[in-house]
């Protein structure tokens, strides 16, 4: 059987089990569209959360980002951390006041049209740049597994999306992420024991990664160290610098996550007030089993492609291009893999290309690097790298388009939801009756899908920017606003919708400045180099700073202005007590 | 104790627990994992250091810890102050 017929196979019977989840978990109410009728089981749901969570961007991309060393440990540690807080800040009170969506909370909590305004905008801007990112991962494992242009595959995607989402809301999106769960956690684990256990022996990917180096008997990540200082890299384990810009940004990454909206929504579709906090538990043991699992791949993956390209180590003679393994030449097909013979010896030389090394590699006859490898290929290419079967590779296909179309289920969700409930029975149209809401979701529902497939047919030049805004506007608004909500009883709308405002500019701008006013190319006020940044604080990690920025104007306005009222403080007070979230549901 | 009393002292428990969690939180991941670093790196963990093994490992596995134990912790606050469902 041909590779292709067995991705064709993985990746279209993981779309018949989306598809007839579709047809057994139809939504016949609000509640059902918009959080599945409150009765989903904290452990399906920390699955279905896990899902939600995990992006295209976490599946394919994050091992080869933590690849290039310690300094990105941040992404583990950020992508986890915040549900920490989720779990003990924001899940459980927002799940106790029990309504829909998280403008939702806002707007009654503030008792202000103003600030649901507010968050509705941060809402859409979040998670509408996160939703492109999702739609192009799902076209590139389509174009690179399935053979058919990646139109053709988003279109298929979309259409699959489209029948469990528009159909069954929430209620849908739930059960259908458990699946995907299981998909992509199985494609991402597999070929990361096998690589485990050929070069360390270890069968569990978190040990091996701290175990021995089976070739040359030294502990992976000196041999690791060794081999990409001989390149001209700095040691792979070396500290950084710059501590407040990675401490920032693991700040921004954390409190970023448990501002994103459609993870949020997650934590309404659970019986219990408890039953929330369980479930982020749950959520982050399943989370936690691809993120302890990714440093592994990272490290293992990229000693491995270092002894490809130099088999007897850097300062030997290095691989002759002819004698490249078929793994290369495969993704050399799809321009993932690169190569250019510089100094013409029919070899393939890989290492630091900067000034500082450039008189070891004059010596050693190199002109340059000659081999340039995209970041996903340390988790697409895996399988063929560790010489696993043909399934497993289907497997990886299946998984990259599960984690891909979770995610953007989740996210198509949270912006349906605001449109429908908050613009329009919360504003627009508040005697719209519960049918009438509900086919204003799936419509707005169904826009959102047709937007965000153009969107991943034509994606705008800047995408790969816009996923530091959504975390950068999580971190500054959402987050904040939602914490001040719980945890003070003082702050009042004027206090809210001036620390949003501050908080959203402050991160926009900062984030424009070093890469462009509404990122048009050339814009930039300043070069994005750590020398421009204030004080070495990256654009990316601009999101904590935001959000003090959001803290301080809130409080700063609401105490020069008047108390809220008693029912709003009564408000703040009852969502604080766990009991009597079963009933508040059915409002 | 009426009503309105024995909710200031759940809430105020269910703060100090927070205060407490948080804290662990905070030392593992921007503590051991990013400041202390240098600090910690005289303690080897299979060809690496302790902080590495915190922001690779250690402190995702805390985490996990933190959200069980905090869990656990306030359905008994809960129901010790009746407020379970």
């Amino acid at each position: 059987m041909s590779q292709f017929v067995i991705n064709l196979l993985f990746v279209g019977g993981s779309f018949a089990v989306y598809i007839f989840i579709a047809i057994w978990a139809r939504a016949g109410s609000t509640k059902e569209f918009y959080v599945a009728g409150g009765g989903v089981h904290p452990v399906a749901n920390g699955m279905a959360t896990a899902a939600d969570w995990m992006s295209a961007a976490s599946f394919i991309s994050m091992a080869g980002l933590i690849s290039v060393g310690y300094v990105n440990s941040s992404f583990l540690m950020g992508w986890t951390g915040g549900f920490v807080l989720l779990a003990m800040l924001l899940a459980p009170y927002l799940r106790k006041f029990g309504k829909y969506t998280v403008p939702d909370f806002v707007g009654d909590r503030f008792n202000s049209n103003a600030a649901r305004v507010v968050a509705v905008i941060c809402l859409l801007v979040i998670s509408t740049t996160y939703v492109i990112g999702q739609m192009t991962g799902a076209g590139v494992a389509f174009a690179r597994f399935l053979e058919v242009d990646s139109t053709t595959g988003l279109i298929i995607a979309s259409a699959v999306v489209f029948a469990y989402a528009v159909l069954g809301g929430m209620k849908g999106i739930t059960y259908t992420q458990v699946a995907q769960y299981v998909v992509l956690i199985i494609a991402y684990t597999i070929p990361a024991i096998f690589i485990s256990l050929q070069m360390t022996g270890h069968v569990l990917p978190q040990t091996g990664l701290f175990g021995t180096h089976l070739e040359s008997g030294m502990p992976m990540l000196q041999k690791l160290d060794q081999v990409v200082n001989e390149l001209g890299f700095q040691d792979y384990t070396a500290d950084v610098s710059n501590k407040l810009n990675m401490f920032l940004f693991t700040v921004s990454l954390m409190i970023g996550t448990a501002g994103l909206p459609h993870v949020i929504i997650r934590f309404f579709t659970v019986p219990k007030v408890a039953d929330a906090r369980w479930t982020a538990g749950w959520a982050l043991v399943f989370i936690a089993i691809l993120y302890t699992t990714a440093p592994a791949v990272a490290s293992m993956g990229r000693l491995n492609l270092i002894d490809t390209v130099y088999p007897e180590g850097p300062t030997a003679e290095s691989l002759e291009y002819e004698e490249r393994p078929e793994w290369i030449r495969t993704w050399e097909a799809t321009g993932l893999v690169t190569y250019e013979d510089k100094n013409n010896d029919g070899r393939i030389q890989m290492y630091n290309d900067v000034p500082a090394f450039a008189e070891t590699a004059e010596a050693r006859g190199w002109e340059g690097s000659e081999l340039v490898v995209n970041n996903d290929i340390l988790v697409l290419a895996n399988p063929e790298i560790a010489n696993l079967p043909g399934w497993v590779i289907g497997l990886i296909a299946a998984g990259g388009i599960a984690a891909a179309l979770s995610t953007a289920a989740g996210l198509l969700l949270a912006i349906s939801s605001a449109i429908s409930h908050d613009l329009i029975k919360k504003i627009i149209k508040p005697d719209i009756t519960d049918k009438g809401e509900m086919l204003a979701a799936r419509i707005s529902m169904a826009v959102a899908i047709i937007i965000a497939t153009y969107l991943g047919i034509n994606p705008p030049g800047f995408a790969a920017q816009v996923v530091a805004l959504a975390f950068g506007i999580a971190a500054a608004t959402i987050f904040p606003v939602l914490m001040m909500g719980i945890f003070s009883k003082r702050i009042n709308s004027k206090g809210a919708v001036l620390g949003m405002l501050a908080g959203l500019i402050a991160t926009t701008v900062y984030i424009f400045i070093y890469l462009g006013w509404f990122f048009i190319p050339g814009t930039n006020t300043l070069e994005n180099i750590p020398a421009n940044w204030v004080f070495g604080i990256s654009p990316l990690a601009f999101g904590a700073v935001g959000a003090l920025i959001n803290f301080a104007v809130a409080f700063a306005v609401a105490y020069a202005t008047e108390e809220p009222p008693q029912e709003i403080q009564d408000l703040v007070e009852s969502v604080r007590y766990p009991k009597g979230a079963g009933t508040a549901l059915d409002h | 104790m009426d009503d309105k009393e024995k909710g200031k002292a759940y809430w105020s428990a269910n703060l100090r627990l927070i205060y407490g969690c948080l804290a662990v939180w905070a030392t593992v991941s921007f503590g051991f994992g990013i400041l202390l670093r240098p600090f910690l790196s005289d303690i080897s963990v299979g060809g690496a250091d302790l902080g590495f093994w915190f922001a690779q490992q250690g402190s995702i596995l805390t985490f996990v810890f933190l959200i069980f134990f905090y869990a656990w912790k306030m359905n008994r606050l809960d129901k010790k102050h009746g407020l379970e469902e």
